[in-house]
């Protein structure tokens, strides 16, 4: 019996053996999870953030600098706080707040800081800095928010902000962490990476108080913050400035375009914003008031809103025309007022003279000749093909496609396509007679005002354009992003851009553009009266000057405020004049602008 | 001169070796967690852990040839006389001693010397439990025999209890094998594993619901046993008892268990749910010698036992140090060093001739298993949190004298078991 017992002993010390290095091959050789989580205990990331890229206009200007902003920072398990009645009140927080942010963090970790109160301004850093000292276990960690010397350009420049759980998932680069600022719109966005920088990061081993143990493997895995890129931008900050005190108080867009390069020179989307109220720590609260307002100020009207192109379209029908050679250019026409709607006098007339009039008719019966070429003996299979032909063409001009400006999510407007009428009136069961509002500019083409300023460019361009962009140099190189360097023609002959050049010269002379005309600079333009159901015809103006050496090219579209040769083209002749002249000879125009009463 | 080169030839030297690497490997894991690096520190340095631990270490070699150069009768004839002293000293402890993290378990002499007389108590105990067995005509059927060598046990542990030290305690439950392998009744055994179950089962488990499964299972003894009245009387009797330990039980945790060890209790069955207070041992202990992986991150290269994830990291957890800079080869080497020793020394004991020697032999065996299986598995998570030394490796030279003159008395009467007479 005994000896059945010793061996029980034995068998029983050995199975405890056996457990004992099961369970420690289990933990130390088949799972990682204790490995990491020892490089979690002792591993302390320090993060150094890059120096946001500094944004600068076209002649040096600072449009966006950065601000120091400090972080609170807890570590929960260092905290003593001994009149936690003090210490809500020098933050303006209340107790439940701060037992709530308290409890946040040491769920977070206890050894670990975590940002306890986000972005403390400059100021109240100042005023808190000595007494936080009685505090222990809290802790200031520089942040820089972005500031805005000038409050213009809300749109384009865009804003940052904290990065949302949904970036932060979409982030396949793991670029990102919790609590980063990115850049959530306009330029902000589009050139995030090269205005972040590269994010240092230090690692320091720290014992289970965080107290500081050294370097993290020598600190071979340490990593430098690369500041982030200057950008310097295509505007002109005197020019923006004074484009957006002209548009103020209205609901519209103006861009202006060097038609030598494509360099934006201003865009405005009215009404606008202070983009200043969207740093800091009322960002969200700002946000929100901005999001709710029924003026849609973060609408960004220039690359955004959508409005048929009206009469200025007239100057690309013009020139598809001549380059079919469905017309002569000293070809006269006969214009009744039959055919369409028109306020042009009944007539004969050559192309230079249907721009300059806007006949209606006139550019009705080019439509026709356009669409239909007698390819099929049907009308309907022969719109088909006319209608595509034509559809081509407007296309390189940059209309019904995204121009690839570098202000995010253009839109491309519209120019419908076979297939759209295909599914409206069925397949073969329509001709020119359902189409033709296109040509004049109606029906259901659409447009934004930077295709259109784009246009401006294009045609002081006598037939190709750069595409229209807002950076023209990343950090030193003095470049912009290669392909805004790539030249893209229309495909029309610079030779017929004459007649419409000249035409759109008398428009401001002597037609509906008058407003415009100013007896020092030779300025071409076209007005749209662009019809509104839902109220007061938009005004709109397109062009450029001078006409012999094309400096500027601009589209301005001001809502609900009628006549295109109104408000428009006065917009437009001032900003015109301001960036050729640098000064305003013409009060009188401005007076009437900054009013803003362009109905009556 | 002659006859102590004699003995000195019986001693069993390859339990020595073993005793001895254990010791080198605690001494170097002992300076190890207490490194911080750059401080130019020396192993040696008296004031470092690792130094002290280098003069008890030093010191256990003169307590080595004084335990083989006094007669082998002595131990068995003054084994009373030191439990009568141990006992007191116990009792004087809990009055005069000094309170070290709660407990009144050392007696403070200078300032350098302390010493803990419940560590000592161990081997003492072993020696009276070992005598009074071995005395003629002790029987395991005897309950009056038996009462008293469970009081020879019991005294220390209440005494013990009192200071109170439950984890030391608890190490004189290792005599339970002894009783066993001298001629206990299995039964004792069994019943024991089945009231550690319901007390643990009590912690996380309704007692009504307890009670209900005990009367269930009574009830299908019931009808698979034979129908007899004295089968049926008998699983009834032990139903009641069962479920009235069930309550006593309850009784005891609520009145006796302080809620820190309810709570270790807990942690040890799912460390998450509390990782940064009762857990937080556990699971750092555990990172720690996971972390270490298949081949350690080297000497002194250990971060989460030197950067104090890991509490009382010389002492009690003194595993970790080794887990993490040594990884599996390290630990599975000391666990097969431990378990090696473990078996040679209940192999020593079943060659012994006289009962004294063999009872001895198995509770310096049983002994030394408790406090391995205790620390070691507190250290992985399969144990509670138990403050009690590793064996030969934790820092503490009363731990260490008392675990090598427990080995070494054992050496001794080894040495001389040819000399004795078979009773």
């Amino acid at each position: 019996m005994n000896d059945s017992r010793k061996i029980i002993i034995r068998i029983g010390v050995v199975i405890v053996g056996i457990i004992f290095l099961i369970k420690l091959l289990s933990i130390q050789v088949l799972s990682d999870n204790y490995r990491l989580a020892a490089e979690n205990n002792i591993i302390q990331r320090i993060i150094e953030y890059p120096y946001r890229g500094l944004i600068y206009d076209r002649n040096g200007e600072l449009l966006v600098i950065n601000n120091p902003m400090y972080d609170l920072m807890v570590v929960p398990m260092e905290v003593e706080v001994k009149d936690t009645a003090e210490f809500c009140s020098m933050f303006g927080i209340d107790k439940e707040t701060f037992v709530e942010k308290y409890n946040a963090a040491r769920k977070y970790s206890v050894i670990k800081p975590s940002i306890f109160i986000k972005q403390i301004s400059n100021e109240e850093f100042a005023r808190i800095q000595d007494k936080l000292i009685s505090f222990k276990g809290f802790y200031i960690s520089a942040r820089s928010v972005r500031e805005y010397p000038h409050p213009v350009l809300s749109n384009a420049l865009g804003y940052i902000g904290e990065i949302s759980k949904n970036q932060l998932d979409r982030d396949t680069t793991n670029y990102y962490r919790m609590g980063d600022y990115i850049g959530i719109s306009g330029i902000e966005s589009s050139y995030e990476t090269a205005l972040r920088g590269q994010r240092g990061v230090k690692k320091r081993m720290v014992n289970v108080r965080g107290v500081e143990q050294g370097l993290y493997k020598e600190g071979r895995l340490d990593t430098l913050s690369v500041p982030g890129s200057n950008l310097v931008s295509t505007i002109d900050l005197s020019l923006q400035q004074y484009a957006e005190k002209l548009l103020e108080g209205k609901v519209g867009s103006l861009v202006a375009i060097k038609p030598s390069t494509g360099e934006i020179l201003s865009i405005v989307s009215a009404p606008s914003y202070d983009p200043n109220i969207l740093t800091g720590r009322e960002f969200s609260e700002n946000f929100q008031t901005l999001s709710l307002d029924t003026a849609v100020p973060l609408f960004n009207r220039p690359i955004m809103a959508m409005y048929p192109p009206g009469s200025m379209f007239k100057t690309i029908q013009a020139l598809i025309a001549l380059q079919e050679n469905v017309i002569d250019k000293d070809e006269l026409i006969y214009s009744d007022g039959r055919l369409i709607g028109d306020l042009a006098p009944i007539g004969y007339y050559d192309v230079e003279e249907a721009i300059t009039y806007s006949s209606n008719n006139y550019f009705f019966k080019v439509f026709r000749r356009i669409i239909n070429q007698g390819e099929d003996p049907s009308p309907f299979i022969d719109a088909r093909f006319g209608l595509e032909r034509w559809r081509n063409y407007v296309v390189k001009f940059g209309l019904g496609i995204t121009l690839d400006i570098d202000i995010p999510n253009p839109k491309s407007g519209y120019v419908p396509t076979v297939g759209y009428y295909d599914r409206v009136y069925g397949q073969n069961r329509w001709k020119f007679s359902n189409i033709y509002s296109l040509s004049i500019g109606q029906g259901e083409t659409l447009v934004t005002p930077l295709q259109m300023a784009n246009l401006g460019a294009i045609l002081a361009n006598k037939g190709y354009y750069y595409t229209p962009h807002i950076i023209k140099s990343i950090d030193d190189s003095g470049l912009p992003d290669p392909k805004y360097l790539i030249k893209n023609e229309v495909g029309i002959d610079s030779v017929h851009f004459n007649a419409v050049i000249n035409g759109m010269e008398e428009v401001v002379r002597s037609g509906s553009g008058r407003r415009a005309y100013m007896p020092y600079i030779a300025v071409c333009g076209k007005t749209s009266t662009v019809e509104n159901p839902h109220g007061e015809d938009h005004s709109g103006f397109m062009g450029f000057a001078p006409k012999d050496d094309p400096q500027i090219a601009i589209a301005v579209y001001v809502e609900n405020a009628g006549w295109g040769g109104r408000a428009a083209a006065s917009i437009s002749s001032l900003v015109i004049e301001k960036y050729l002249t640098g000064e305003i000879k013409r009060k009188w125009l401005e007076d009437f602008v900054l009013k803003g009463d362009f109905l009556y | 001169m002659r006859r102590d080169s004699s003995i000195l030839n019986q001693i069993d030297w390859l339990t020595i070796f073993v005793y001895g690497i254990l010791v080198i490997m605690g001494w170097l894991n002992i300076y190890a967690s207490v490194y911080q690096e750059g401080a130019g520190m020396n192993i040696f340095d008296f004031s470092l852990n690792s130094g002290k631990q280098l003069v008890w270490i030093g010191s256990t070699i003169i307590i080595f040839f004084i335990i083989v150069s006094i007669d082998f009768q002595f131990y068995e004839s003054i084994s009373y006389i030191l439990y009568g002293i141990i006992v007191l000293m116990l009792i004087f402890v809990l009055l005069f001693g000094d309170k070290v993290s709660g407990a009144r378990s050392w007696f403070e002499i200078g300032s350098f010397f302390k010493i803990q007389p419940s560590e000592f108590a161990k081997f003492i105990t072993a020696l009276a439990v070992a005598r009074f067995i071995s005395t003629p005509g002790f029987r395991f059927s005897s309950k009056r025999q038996i009462t008293m060598v469970s009081a020879l046990v019991i005294i220390p542990i209440m005494l013990i209890l009192m200071q109170p030290d439950p984890g030391t305690a608890l190490i004189y439950f290792s005599f339970i094998i002894v009783f066993y392998r001298e001629g206990l009744s299995p039964l004792v055994l069994v019943i024991g594993i089945l009231l550690v179950l319901i007390f643990i089962s009590t912690i996380f488990i309704n007692q009504i619901y307890i009670v209900i499964a005990i009367v269930a299972i009574a009830g299908i003894a019931i009808i698979f046993a034979d129908k007899t009245f004295k089968r049926v009387a008998s699983i009834v009797v032990i139903m009641l008892f069962t479920i009235g330990v069930t309550f006593s039980v309850d009784y005891f945790q609520s009145n006796v268990l302080k809620p820190h060890h309810q709570k270790r209790l807990r942690v040890l069955i799912n460390p998450d749910s509390d990782p940064l207070g009762d857990g937080w041992n556990v699971t750092q202990s555990k990172i720690a010698i996971g972390s270490g992986q298949f081949w350690g991150k080297g000497f002194l290269n250990g971060t989460q036992t030197k950067f104090d994830f890991v509490p009382e990291q010389s002492t009690d957890f003194i595993f970790c140090t080794l887990g993490e800079e040594h990884g599996y080869i390290g630990t599975s080497l000391v666990i097969i060093l431990f378990i090696f020793l473990i078996l040679r020394i209940f192999y020593i004991a079943e060659r012994q001739k006289s009962r004294f020697a063999q009872t001895y032999g198995y509770a310096v065996g049983s002994i030394i298993f408790f406090h391995f299986m205790i620390n070691i598995g507190m250290t992985i998570g399969l144990f509670p949190v138990i403050g009690i030394p590793l064996p030969f490796f934790s820092y503490g030279g009363s731990s260490l004298w008392a675990f090598s003159i427990l080995l070494f008395i054992l050496l001794k009467l080894d040495a001389h078991r040819m000399q004795i007479f078979v009773r």
